[in-house]
């Protein structure tokens, strides 16, 4: 595990400066992550996009980041220069946002979006990029690749959009994903195809995935290990097989007042916030 | 309380609403499951007056509705819909929100309405003259269900109430919508795409798949897991959760 270790973080801090005041969006995150699936979970505001973003130096302009480490193979990601910052996002760690709707361009075509990806990161002509960007389609499950490569967004339906977001940030071989939310706007049978096409295309190729959600048991479902964030903490750490066995009674919390199919009307039990949860000592 | 048969609609040339028919009792709660697409909104848009093209029958309280719908409609059917930040409107204080409907009904007597209102929800008398976006999602929500009531009405018309909410906060909302439907005797027609949910708040169940019921079960079927149709069981077995095996079973149904 150590030999294979990626990314390293350690006392990660990211706060902003807002019109009313300083806010800390996460506070003191450390995790170590190998070629595996770790799961980000936690409900708006905990701080599991902040956490995603700070790692791909995406913090906006107003915020700023602190943390002991932040190493990523040899690169200390907590001062790189904008230059050093490009060699890194996209060829070597990427990203999977939401909705396909908004993150792709609306008035460029998807075999034009995946080829300017690709040759951001590989001198290759036109005409090989085109070739692997087919492939890439194919292998995201595309059943007809050359359509949807002449295709615009609005064009495909969220599920096929999400599928290009794929191909296109895996096109480059980046050895971390880190993917926020990359399903939420999806059904739910196509969240899963979605889902085990990111799973087979990572496992293939050894990439190392970050998988941020609100979905406790999806992604309990789907990776390794989930931390569970609060308040811009990491309240627990827990392999995702033991997920029934969890301690922290936030996470139980958010396990029991999901709706369940038993039948049963009687009402759901209300999460009770407890201020220690955002000041105590968790190690 | 509701009856519906044979509802056809039409959007252009699209046949979106496919001979769909179901009743809900009186303080009855009913389901509508399924994907994007599959017309479980149209058909709560369709009983509000939203839609003009459809054919069909549509009885509420023994009384069959024609193409417009008069004031007093709205009186007994009310509806709230799936995005709280969307629905409200941003520049109008929770006061001026809640006393509109009043307003448009003629029922005087506002400030004791929305007073009630607003304790029927559980959120105090501190949120009358605030906005909106000083809110929390689930805070707004709640006052979206107030402005629902206030007219006291005997049926509502929910569609994907919690979808853009926490977990923890849609524990809350749905706690809320049950006690309601107890306390004041309501009838519920909920739509959404989360079985669960769907499980948890209603007795009778209907999935819906490219604008036809394609399957009925009562709450308790859907617990035992006892679906007839194949594209029910898809739909059971995805929501257990990710499970490779599983996914590569699925069939598209477009």
């Amino acid at each position: 595990m150590t030999q294979d270790l990626i990314l390293s973080v350690r006392n990660l801090h990211v706060g902003f400066n807002t019109a009313k005041g300083a806010i800390e969006a996460v506070r003191g995150v450390s995790f170590d992550l190998g070629r595996e699936r770790l799961g980000i979970v936690g409900e708006s505001g905990s701080g599991k996009s902040q956490t995603g973003r700070a790692i791909l130096g995406l913090t906006a302009a107003n915020g700023h980041i602190r943390a002991d480490r932040l190493q990523f193979h040899d690169t200390d990601l907590r001062n790189l220069s904008p230059r050093d910052w490009r060699k890194v996002r996209g060829a070597r760690i990427s990203m999977i946002m939401q909705d396909p709707k908004y993150s792709l361009n609306p008035v460029m075509t998807v075999g034009d979006q995946i080829i300017e990806a690709y040759r951001e990161h590989f001198k290759v002509n036109n005409r090989e990029a085109k070739r692997r960007a087919i492939e890439m389609l194919e292998s995201v499950k595309i059943r007809d690749p050359e359509l949807v490569f002449k295709s615009y967004p609005h064009e495909v339906s969220g599920g096929m959009g999400q599928r290009v977001m794929i191909a296109m940030m895996l096109i480059p071989e980046p050895e971390l994903i880190i993917a926020d939310e990359p399903t939420s706007a999806l059904d739910v049978t196509v969240q899963l195809q979605v889902m085990a096409i990111l799973d087979d295309l990572v496992r293939e190729r050894g990439m190392a995935l970050i998988f941020i959600s609100h979905d406790l048991h999806l992604v309990s479902s789907f990776c390794d290990r989930v931390l569970v964030m609060y308040q811009g903490r990491v309240v627990e750490e827990i392999a995702a097989s033991n997920l029934d066995q969890a301690q922290h009674p936030y996470t139980r919390g958010l396990l029991n007042c999901l709706p369940k199919m038993d039948g049963n009307h009687a009402d759901l039990p209300v999460l009770a916030r407890d201020a220690a949860w955002e000041t105590q000592d968790l190690t | 309380m509701i009856e519906i048969e044979n509802l056809n609609v039409w959007f252009g040339e699209n046949h979106v609403l496919k001979d769909v028919s179901f009743d809900v009792p009186l303080n009855g709660s009913f389901g509508l499951v399924g994907e994007s697409g599959s017309g479980k909104s149209t058909v709560l848009r369709t009983i509000t007056g939203l839609v003009d093209d459809w054919e069909g029958r549509i009885t509420i309280a023994d009384k069959n509705l024609g193409p417009k719908r008069d004031i007093a409609f709205y009186r007994d059917v009310q509806m709230v819909f799936q995005d709280p930040f969307g629905s409200l409107h941003p520049r109008h204080t929770i006061d001026r929100i809640l006393s509109e409907p009043v307003d448009v009904h003629k029922l005087g007597n506002s400030d004791a309405r929305v007073i009630e209102a607003l304790k029927q929800v559980g959120l105090d008398n501190s949120f009358r003259f605030r906005y909106p976006h000083q809110l929390s999602g689930g805070q707004r929500q709640r006052v979206a269900i107030a402005r629902a009531l206030i007219l006291k009405p005997k049926i509502l018309l929910l569609d994907e109430p919690t979808s853009a909410l926490d977990v923890s906060i849609q524990a809350e909302v749905l706690n809320l919508l049950s006690a309601l439907r107890r306390d004041l005797g309501l009838t519920y027609i909920m739509v959404s795409h989360d079985l669960a949910v769907v499980a948890h708040m209603c007795d009778d169940i209907a999935i819906m798949n490219l604008g036809r019921i394609v399957e009925r079960a009562t709450a308790r079927q859907l617990a035992d897991g006892h679906l007839d149709h194949p594209y029910s069981q898809q739909l059971f077995r995805a929501a257990a959760g990710y499970d490779r095996a599983i996914i590569d079973s699925f069939v598209d149904w477009d």
